[in-house]
Parts: C-alpha cells; sequence; structure tokens
C-alpha cells in the first residue's frame, strides 16, 4: 500500500517537474523539435535512402556546404529576436563576395580586402538600421531597399563571375584538419566560431538581453534600455555576417558571381524560424538557428542522394515551414493566455 | 498639394518631361499598320504583368497583409498554362489555350485561396505565410515543367501578350482587370469594408464585418490576378520559365503600392495611386535602360528610390520639417515685428 503510494507521488512529481521545465522553458520547445527532426532526418536516411549516410566525411561535408548559411542566420537570428526582418543578406553576399574577387584580382592586399567588404556589409545593415530605427520604416521595406541595392552593386562590380586566383582565399576552402575520417576547413572554423560568439553575446551580454527585449516589447526603452542603438546594431551585424558570408562563399565555389544567393535570404530565414526563432521576435537562440540551417542541410543532401529533383528541397522546406510556423503559433497563444489568467 | 495624389502624379509627369527632353523620340507614336508604336505605349504593354500583381497586392495591403507568394504563383501559373498546351495534338487551336489559361487560373485561384486559409483562419502573420509558397511555389512550377525550360508555338498564346488591336492586347487586360477591382471595391462596399478591416480588425469585427472572408477574398484575388500576369509573362517569352518568371515581382509590387501613397499599415488605399506607381516604376525601368546601363544594375536605382519616398513618407521626417518652417516662420514675425518698431 505504502509503496504503490510513493510510486503515484513519484510520477506526480516527475510530470510536475515536466510541467514546470515546459512552462518556464516553453520557447525551448520549437528548437528541441528541431533537434528531434534533425536525429529523425539522419535515421531515417541512414535506413531508407542508403546505409552510409552517417558517415564523419558526411557530417563533416554538412558544415562545409552549409557554412555561409550558417553564418547568415546567426545574423538573421539576432534580426528576427528583435522583431525585424533583414531581406538584404542574400545580396550583400553576392556583393560583397563579388567586390572581394575583383579587389583581389586587382592585386589589393588580403588584409585591406576582407576589412573593406566586411565594412561594405556593415554600412549596408546601417542603412537599413537607420530607416528603421530613427524613420520609422518597416523592416520588411528597409531591408528591402537594401537587397535592391547590394544586387544592383554586385552587378554594378561585374556582370560576369571573377575567378580568384589569391591561395590565401583557396586556403580558408581546401585546407582540410582532419581527425581520422572527420575534417574540418577554415571556413567551418569560422562558421562555428560566429556561431559560438553569436550565441556568447545573445545568452550573456548586456547587449543580447536587450534584443530579447526589444521584440518582447516595444516599450522597452521605459526601462532604460539602449533600444535605439540597438536595434541599428542587429542589422549592423546581420550586415557584417553578410560579409563574412562573402568571403566564406567566394573561398568555396572559388569565384565571385553576382547572382550568387538570389533568395538565399528565404533559405536563412527558414533555417532561422525551423531553429525555433518566434517571428514575432522576442524568442529565439542562435544554436537553434545552427540546428534549423543543419535540417536545410540534411535534407538538400538527402533529396541529392536519392536523386531526386532538388526542387523537392523547396516544396519540403516550404512544408515544414509551415508546420514550425502553426507549432509556434499554438505555443505563443498558450503563452499568452497563461501570462494574461 | 494637399491631394494624396499629387506627388505620384507629379514624379510621374516629371519623369516623363525628363525623358522627352533627354530623346525626343520618348513621347512620339507611330501608326503603323493600324497599330500604335512608341515608347510610351511600349511602357503601357510592358506594365501589365506588373499591374495586375499590384492591384491584387494593393487590396491585400489593405487588409494589413502582405503576399510575397506573388511571384511563385506567376511561375505556377504560367507552367501549368504552357504544359497543357505543349501536351495538346494542336497547340495553335484556340480552344485549347482558353482551356489552359482558365485551369492556369483555377489553380492560381486555389493558391491564393490557401494563402487566404493560413492568414485569415490560422492566425498566421502574412508576411510568414505567404513566405511558405513564396518558397515551395517555385519547386511545385519546376516540378510541372520537369526542371526544363517549357516552350511552345502558338499563335492564339502569342497574341495575349504581344497581340494588337490599336493598343497592345496586354495593356486591354490590365484596363480591364482595374476596371473589375475599382468597381468591386469602389461601386460596392467591399472597398469600405477592407479598409475598416486593414484600419481594425478586431473593432470591424464587432461591427459585424466579415473580416475572415474579406480577408480570405483578398488573398484568392490576388492569386488569380498574380496567374494572369504569369500567362502574359509565359506568352511574352513563349516559355514557362519556373525560376525567372516574376522574380523580384513582388518587390515591385509593393514599392508601386508604397509609390502610389497606400499605407503599408493598412487601411485606406489607392488603386488610381497603385496605376500611377506602377507606371512610375515601368517609365523608370526605360529611363535606366535608355541611359545605357544595364539592366541588370536597376536594382541600384530602386533603391535610391525606396528610400527617397519611405524617408519622404516619415513621420518623424515630417515633423522636422514642420518645426523647421514653424521656426523660419516665428523668426520672420519677429524680424517684421522688430523692423516696424524701429520704424515706428
Amino acid at each position: 500500500m505504502t509503496s504503490l503510494d510513493t510510486a503515484t507521488t513519484t510520477t506526480r512529481e516527475r510530470a510536475g517537474y515536466f510541467e514546470t521545465f515546459m512552462s518556464r522553458r516553453a520557447s525551448l520547445l520549437p528548437t528541441l523539435a528541431a533537434v528531434v527532426i534533425l536525429i529523425l532526418l539522419f535515421i531515417g536516411a541512414e535506413i531508407f535512402v542508403r546505409g552510409d549516410f552517417i558517415t564523419p566525411r558526411n557530417i563533416s561535408a554538412l558544415l562545409l556546404d552549409n557554412a555561409y548559411l550558417l553564418i547568415l542566420a546567426v545574423g538573421m537570428t539576432f534580426v528576427i529576436v528583435t522583431g525585424g526582418i533583414d531581406l538584404s543578406v542574400g545580396s550583400v553576399m553576392a556583393f560583397t563576395g563579388i567586390w572581394l574577387a575583383q579587389l583581389l584580382e586587382a592585386g589589393t592586399p588580403l588584409a585591406i580586402a576582407i576589412p573593406a567588404i566586411l565594412l561594405a556589409g556593415a554600412l549596408v545593415g546601417l542603412l537599413i538600421g537607420t530607416l528603421v530605427q530613427f524613420f520609422d520604416v518597416q523592416p520588411f521595406i528597409a531591408s528591402l531597399a537594401g537587397l535592391f541595392l547590394a544586387r544592383g552593386l554586385a552587378f554594378v562590380v561585374s556582370l560576369s563571375s571573377i575567378k580568384v586566383e589569391a591561395t590565401e582565399v583557396l586556403w580558408l576552402q581546401s585546407t582540410r584538419i582532419r581527425i581520422g575520417d572527420w575534417y574540418i576547413t577554415p571556413t567551418g572554423i569560422l562558421a562555428l566560431l560566429v556561431v559560438f560568439v553569436g550565441a556568447w553575446v545573445m545568452q550573456f551580454t548586456r547587449f543580447g538581453r536587450t534584443t530579447y527585449a526589444i521584440g518582447g516589447n516595444q516599450q522597452a526603452a521605459l526601462m532604460g534600455l539602449k533600444v535605439a542603438r540597438t536595434t541599428v546594431a542587429v542589422y549592423v551585424i546581420s550586415g557584417v555576417c553578410g560579409g563574412l558570408a562573402g568571403l566564406v562563399l567566394t573561398a568555396y565555389s572559388g569565384a565571385g558571381y553576382p547572382r550568387n544567393g538570389v533568395g538565399t535570404e528565404l533559405d536563412a530565414i527558414a533555417a532561422v524560424v525551423i531553429g525555433g526563432t518566434v517571428l514575432a521576435g522576442g524568442r529565439g537562440y542562435v544554436l537553434g538557428s545552427m540546428v534549423g540551417v543543419f535540417v536545410y542541410g540534411t535534407i538538400k543532401t538527402i533529396i541529392s542522394f536519392m536523386g531526386a529533383e532538388q526542387s523537392w528541397t523547396q516544396i519540403i522546406i516550404g512544408a515544414l515551414l509551415l508546420v514550425f510556423i502553426v507549432v509556434q503559433r499554438a505555443i505563443v497563444a498558450r503563452s499568452d493566455r497563461r501570462s494574461r489568467s | 498639394m494637399k491631394h494624396r495624389l499629387f506627388w505620384p502624379v507629379a514624379t510621374l509627369v516629371a519623369l516623363i518631361l525628363i525623358n522627352t527632353i533627354a530623346r525626343s523620340q520618348f513621347a512620339s507614336i507611330t501608326v503603323r499598320d493600324g497599330r500604335l508604336y512608341g515608347a510610351l505605349i511600349d511602357i503601357l504593354r510592358q506594365s501589365a504583368p506588373l499591374m495586375l500583381v499590384s492591384l491584387g497586392m494593393t487590396i491585400v495591403i489593405a487588409t494589413r497583409g502582405i503576399d510575397l507568394s506573388v511571384g511563385a504563383v506567376m511561375a505556377v501559373s504560367g507552367a501549368v498554362g504552357l504544359t497543357i498546351i505543349d501536351g495538346s495534338a494542336d497547340p495553335g487551336d484556340p480552344g485549347v489555350v482558353m482551356l489552359a489559361v482558365v485551369v492556369a487560373l483555377l489553380v492560381s485561384l486555389l493558391l491564393g485561396a490557401w494563402n487566404g486559409f493560413l492568414v485569415s483562419l490560422l492566425g498566421i502573420q502574412p508576411i510568414i505565410a505567404t513566405l511558405v509558397l513564396m518558397l515551395a511555389g517555385r519547386g511545385v512550377a519546376l516540378l510541372i515543367t520537369e526542371g526544363f525550360i517549357t516552350t511552345v508555338n502558338s499563335t492564339p498564346f502569342e497574341f495575349i501578350s504581344t497581340g494588337y488591336l490599336l493598343l497592345p492586347f496586354a495593356f486591354f487586360i490590365w484596363v480591364a482587370a482595374v476596371a473589375v477591382v475599382a468597381w468591386m471595391e469602389r461601386r460596392t462596399a467591399l472597398g469600405v469594408l477592407t479598409e475598416a478591416v486593414g484600419i481594425n480588425p478586431e473593432a470591424s469585427r464587432l461591427a459585424g464585418v466579415r473580416s475572415r472572408g474579406i480577408i480570405w477574398s483578398a488573398y484568392a484575388a490576388s492569386g488569380v490576378l498574380a496567374g494572369i500576369a504569369g500567362i502574359i509573362y509565359a506568352s511574352n517569352i513563349k516559355a514557362a520559365d519556373a525560376n525567372a518568371a516574376g522574380q523580384f515581382i513582388e518587390l515591385y509590387a509593393i514599392l508601386a503600392v508604397v509609390l502610389g501613397g497606400t499605407s503599408l499599415m493598412g487601411g485606406k488605399f489607392s488603386l488610381a495611386g497603385t496605376v500611377v506607381g506602377v507606371l512610375i516604376i515601368q517609365t523608370l525601368e526605360s529611363t535606366i535602360l535608355f541611359l545605357g546601363v544595364p539592366s541588370a544594375e536597376s536594382p541600384v536605382f530602386f533603391a535610391v528610390v525606396v528610400v527617397v519616398v519611405v524617408v519622404i513618407q516619415s513621420p518623424r521626417l515630417h515633423r522636422f520639417a514642420r518645426a523647421v518652417a514653424h521656426s523660419a516662420r516665428s523668426r520672420v514675425t519677429a524680424k517684421s515685428t522688430s523692423d516696424a518698431e524701429a520704424a515706428g
């Protein structure tokens, strides 16, 4: 009799822990779901598509192939957490990438070329941030101007692709640091570094907390937070990430091309949302966005393994995006009710 | 100055004047074989796809929404239409073309209704709800054309975009679309109800407006209009190009709506403003081409236009301008009073 009682209390307590965890950390739920999906994708591909999917080589390639998207997604996470959106990242990546290729072709030293393209990315971000913060322009429209500007500038730099000969840039991509069958390239290390710095800034600094506060409540200025500065800064961060992605993509493809990254901003947004960041702002994690990028990359790999049309990637990502949005909507609605009652 | 169409119309007139001064043949219209030719006529013909898409976008924006999927819907519509014509025994048969267009438009209606379902029933943010179709739609279009660019040789189909009845046939299509939409929005209560939903969805619901149905139909209309635009685009290049069809058109359409003075915050909208906005964009495009700038570089000009327009519309700048005007005026009054005192 007594033992039975204890048993029921323990289960009840355990359920209680779970409930408390879930109600306190409801915003973690979508990110956890993304992790589960990623694991299921891997297992599914291993079982149904081909037996050698989960190999060190394959997983290493996942990071290598998606390094540029990972960097863009980190910047995008900052913007979306403030409740904004940045449509310019794909074009900024194309512009900075081709400009880098042109600078190097003209014989500019790398030590000047790389800071120059990062600065260019930052300036596009600054333009967007200024329009959003000081002229009350909707982020969508302001970053649309950034998209047009950067895409046009990419074509002003060159109408056709420029090959990169600089060994230092190609080194970023060709060097493989091997541990057994695993390998990582300098571009992969750069991408992971951006992720970890981004996650650290987001979680452990005053700036990160201000970012969350702005997304949670537009009136955060009332609490003495530096809203204006932070809002502009998130777009600058996203712009710099666009510049870094331009560097990585140029190293990856060995050339700059003005048509690169058309629609990449949508891939970045999709990855961020799948990774559990709520588009309304205020909730989300940089590490979640990394998971989102890996989900995106894995789907792409599986589809090319199956030999199916790559257009299925777009369709599946669209469908996945839809599922996540509906789930997010339910979670936000629930926590709103909870906080109201 | 007070009328809200003043600035858009002034911009358009200024653009046309600059063009006419820079190249005399710009405004000239010649008649050949009972058809009118000229740069202005070209602008009227080429603006058809953007005009149709922008019309739908105006209504959607009026309900406080946005439709990013229009380009993808154009791609799907073109792909469906051309696949039917390509698969038929006689591509030149007007009946086949008619059937293809009707099926393509039904598919577009379905896609628009899907967007409306996500926004009005599931309550998803419009940007995100339509982003889903924007991503997936092009994939669907690519699947329909099996990854190729389907080309056809069909005289009745080509007539849609290149045909002439004194004026280009495509021009008549968009004029008819503008007339139908304007009649529905302005001669019935629909326009007022749409604005009510856009200004305050909750209040209009409490006042008995069926906001769900209105939002839903706005997205459905946008889908159909994008579908017609997709047909015209496909007819113009005689092919269904799932990647290039309607690329960036959502952005240009939003720009046209904003240029026309409709606020992205929803509510009051101006169809005439959108028509002028589209013509501004198309004239600007023609100007850029005339200047010898490669069309790939034209986005830089549009970026400048977007920045200038949004900064001019920004309330903060208006406050600032008012403050400057006020202080200048008071300084003048102060000066004239002191002058009067000195004289007296």
